[in-house]
């Protein structure tokens, strides 16, 4: 079967103010079957955002090219969704009318889009809260509109980048609980930007550890963890302990090296 | 207010009936904190004058000044030259607004055209209006075309600024999002950048809306036949002392309602926001 995301040779450079320029990411690869859940975890500056951004089609590639059912992306596309690490609702907007946003571009009618947003957000648990603005919600409340934002116009593929990095830990989880068990229902093929062990591995059927500067793929893990069974606590089986404890040891000299880099710069 | 934001949405039950009375004695008790320094200064204004503090054929009395705008209501000069005044000063206002926020949008949205513009803006802003008082009566002689004009000048500059660096400051996270979404750059701009430059602009409405009457005031004390500027300056000229008072109260009246009605209005349209 083709590659739902094939990235190929993929590179960044930013021009830095004031002359000079900063390779962001050189040479990364992969190829992601459809349904796939990958995991993209890497120390602190190494170029996850961006990565997400060229996946996403907001920013352009200075090398390599990222092709989506085969075909070359050229910008954002509601093929793909997007769930921000600061939530980026619209504050003048509620909770409903956020949802609705993505079904406008599309030129879904005003009546079922409203009938589809409401889906969605019951779809969050977030049902009796359509009405309120951004800022009447919780933290973990506004990450699930935006997350029902993203999945509204139902795209195949949703880019996640640090979407519960703000969140307290109980919070954290239970939307992981939820993003799993609707990625297991959608069958959405997922790309999600951590720089937690743990999520990473409970989360990711794969998990793509990248270098430090500038950011490359380290090593792509597999995870073959049991069926989460919603009632164990999957974070405690042995092969979970293992999984963290690979992707730890590939993670620990980068974290080192891009300390190293930052003191020599700084 | 906040807790209403925080009840639950799925009941929201009306104040229970006993509650009502504290509520129209906590809006009586709020009523007064923000009077008592009027209040007071009112009380200076009346004293002043009769302690023999003041000269009282200059500072006259507040009570006295009251009767005198009464009878100045009841003969009708008050509301004429009112009219004539609001005619004026809205006319401009709102011709300044029709002007400056269409063009403070497309400055804002065309990066270069606001960095190319940006000095001279700012230029002519800090111009007071009244420097070009002569120069538009001057061109435009002194009969109604100079006063609106001179108020268009007066009002255009704050919504212009306000409008170009409302469109320059929304929140680029906002319009990331509005991109990942598949929104094309006109619908960004109805969509994200319109209603995120609100608030901005409606800063700048309200400045325009003092500056309205401020700039034809002094412009109708310069050169007119009617108009609350022309009232208090022919009374004083005349040596209606207590007529020139009323004129003064009547314009700080009418400056104040009008800058309530744009503070409500604006409240309006920003609902959505924390600070409210
Ligand atoms: N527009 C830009 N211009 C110049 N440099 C940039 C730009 N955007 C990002 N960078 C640089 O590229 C590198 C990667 O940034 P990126 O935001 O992708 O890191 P990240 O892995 O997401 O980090 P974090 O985990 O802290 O979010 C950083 O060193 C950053 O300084
Ligand atoms: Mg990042």
């Amino acid at each position: 079967m083709a590659p739902k995301i094939e990235v190929q040779g993929l590179g960044k450079t930013f021009a830095i103010r004031g002359g000079g320029t900063f390779d962001a990411l050189q040479d990364i690869s992969f190829a992601l079957p459809e349904g796939d859940f990958l995991v993209v975890v890497g120390p602190s500056g190494c170029g996850k955002s961006t990565l997400l951004d060229l996946l996403g089609g907001l920013t352009r590639p200075t090398s390599g090219r990222v092709l989506l059912d085969g075909a070359e992306i050229t910008g954002p596309a509601l093929d793909r969704g997007i769930v921000f690490q600061q939530y980026a609702l619209l504050p003048w907007r509620t909770a409903q009318r956020n949802v609705e946003l993505g079904l406008e571009a599309s030129g879904v009618p005003r009546r079922a889009r409203a009938a589809t947003a409401r889906e969605y957000l019951q779809l969050v648990g977030l049902t009796g809260f359509e009405d309120r603005y951004p800022h009447e919600l919780s933290g973990g409340m506004r990450q699930r509109v935006a997350i029902a934002r993203s999945l509204a116009y139902d795209p195949g593929v949703l880019l996640m980048d640090e979407p519960f990095g703000a969140l307290d830990a109980q919070t954290r989880e239970s939307l992981q609980q939820e993003l799993l068990r609707i990625w297991e229902r959608t069958g959405k093929t997922v790309v999600f930007i951590t720089h937690d062990i743990d999520e990473a591995v409970y989360l990711g059927r794969r998990v793509a550890v990248m270098t430090a500067r500038p950011g490359r793929i380290k090593r792509v893990v597999d995870i073959d963890l049991p069926v989460h069974d919603e009632a164990a606590d999957p974070r405690s089986s042995p092969e979970f302990a293992r999984h963290r404890h690979e992707v730890w040891s590939l993670l620990r000299d980068e974290v080192a090296a891009s300390r190293k880099e930052a003191v020599s710069v700084g | 207010m906040a807790s209403v934001l925080e009840a639950p949405p799925a009941a929201r039950p009306a104040a229970p009936p006993a509650r009502a009375p504290r509520r129209v004695l906590r809006l009586g008790l709020s009523f007064g904190r923000r009077s008592v320094a009027i209040l007071a200064f009112l009380a200076l204004w009346e004293i002043a004058p009769r302690a023999g503090l003041v000269d009282r054929t200059f500072l006259v009395p507040f009570s006295e000044v009251l009767p005198t705008l009464w009878d100045l209501a009841r003969d009708g000069q008050l509301w004429s030259n009112t009219q004539t005044s609001l005619a004026r000063a809205l006319s401009g206002f709102a011709i300044a607004i029709a002007v400056a926020v269409p063009l403070g949008l497309l400055i804002g949205w065309y990066r270069t055209l606001a960095e190319l513009l940006n000095p001279l803006l700012e230029l002519f802003r800090n111009t007071a209006a009244l420097a070009l008082l002569p120069v538009f009566v001057l061109i435009l002689g002194i009969g109604e075309t100079s006063k609106v004009s001179i108020v268009v000048y007066a009002c255009v500059w704050p919504v212009l600024l306000n409008t170009v660096s409302a469109v320059r400051g929304v929140d680029p996270t906002f319009v990331r999002a509005a991109r990942s979404l598949g929104l094309s750059a006109p619908r960004i701009f109805q969509k994200v950048v319109l209603p995120a430059s609100v608030p901005s602009i409606f800063t700048g409405v309200r400045m325009a809306g003092s500056n309205s009457i401020i700039v034809l005031i002094a412009a109708e004390m310069v050169g007119a036949k009617s108009g609350l500027g022309y009232l208090v300056n022919a009374s004083q000229q005349n040596f209606a002392i207590t007529q020139m008072y009323a004129g003064i109260v009547a314009i700080s009246v009418i400056g104040l309602v009008f800058n309530h009605l744009l503070v409500a209005l604006e409240r309006r349209f920003t609902r959505w926001r924390a600070d409210h």
